[in-house]
């Protein structure tokens, strides 16, 4: 009996267990019952073993491993900042600067003589209202200004969101 | 390095700054990755070219390795696009990895070769032996279900294919691969199994 091409398709799948419950059923009573049917699925399992035990891999040089690491430490990845920055540092830095700051507003305001009367005589003040200010910040320069901001936003949430999922799903699959 | 450490594992050490511990990356990877370069070039100075790119490319993507799939899947579908890239710029015809032109490329590999001419002395010599009659492509499909162990599914996410594609595809491959074994080899597969 000639076996069709596509019959052998069907062995390979049996083989492979990618069979449907009902086309694996076919094929089993097939293979019990009909001798063609059983001599080629033993000529592809001959096949299917010899791949499977015997495929060698070819090696690279022996310096394969050294030259990628040679070509990597040319490059660079931002490590983790929690692994060579010490947090207390940042925080001792953050609050020198807002108490330093705040230092300058108190002696700042506890040098304006609160008793001197100001107001729009004030020639400085004058010079700011003559500004026109339209022809700076036009409703279009504004709006364009804030919509860049916005964008940029929301890309850099995007990325930092990215970022703390691709984390999470590789410590979760680790 | 413990043997049991996943790859997971190691990529997240690499990302958190232990850029040392890629190297054991490497040493698992680079045999299969060379093999798989070998399927798409002959020459094993162009291959070891583009299995060190493979590497340097993953280790730039790493921090875009999301986990979902095998880190063996995500570094053969660079190996896929590495090498189609190479062999572009070295303005080898990569469209003949689909075509016709290929049965010609393999046809000519067994040109001047009468059957059972092929001497092996082990099975392993025969599979390597019978694998490189193989067309490009068939050799790489069969190389990355047998030895790269990666499912239909993740073939597909490799190449680019559809599923049914690679099945059928693989079918065909391994068919092919049982003629040039029948062809050249039936005197040894007798022998070599007593």
């Amino acid at each position: 009996m000639h076996i069709p091409q596509n019959i052998e398709e069907k062995l390979w799948s049996y083989i492979d267990g990618s069979l449907e419950k009902k086309e694996l059923d076919t094929v089993e009573e097939l293979l019990r019952s009909n001798n063609e049917w059983k001599n080629k699925y033993a000529e592809l399992m001959e096949v299917h073993q010899l791949m499977k035990n015997n495929m060698d891999l070819e090696h690279p040089s022996l310096r394969f491993t050294q030259n990628v690491m040679e070509e990597i430490s040319r490059l660079y990845i931002t490590p983790a900042t929690r692994n060579y920055i010490n947090k207390n540092v940042i925080w001792g830095i953050g609050i020198f600067f807002l108490t330093t700051i705040i230092g300058l507003l108190i002696y700042g305001f506890g040098q304006i003589d609160w008793s001197q009367t100001g107001g729009i005589d004030s020639p400085q003040l004058q010079e700011i209202n003559n500004i026109n200010w339209s022809r700076v910040f036009s409703g279009t320069y504004v709006n364009v200004f804030i919509m860049v901001n916005i964008l940029l936003g929301l890309m850099l949430l995007d990325m930092y969101l990215t970022r703390k999922k691709n984390e999470r799903i590789r410590e979760r699959n680790a | 390095m413990d043997a049991r450490t996943t790859d997971n594992e190691i990529i997240t050490r690499v990302l958190r700054g232990e850029h040392q511990l890629y190297a054991e990356l490497v040493k698992r990877y680079q045999n299969f990755v060379f093999t798989l370069a070998l399927r798409y070039t002959p020459g094993r100075e162009d291959a070891e070219e583009i299995a060190q790119d493979v590497f340097v490319k993953a280790y730039k993507a790493l921090k875009d390795f999301r986990g979902e799939s095998k880190f063996s899947t995500w570094l053969y579908s660079i190996v896929n696009s590495t090498s189609i890239t190479f062999l572009r710029k070295k303005k080898l015809d990569t469209h003949s990895l689909d075509s016709e032109h290929v049965m010609e490329v393999a046809d000519s590999k067994e040109s001047g070769m009468s059957a059972n001419q092929v001497e092996v002395k082990s099975k392993v010599e025969m599979v390597t032996k019978a694998i490189q009659l193989l067309s490009p492509d068939d050799a790489k499909l069969i190389t990355l279900f047998y030895k790269a162990e990666q499912s239909l599914e993740e073939i597909a996410k490799i190449l680019g294919m559809e599923t049914n594609t690679v099945k059928v595809k693989l079918h065909r491959a391994r068919t092919r691969l049982k003629e040039k074994m029948e062809k050249y080899f039936t005197q040894e597969v007798r022998d070599l199994s007593y």
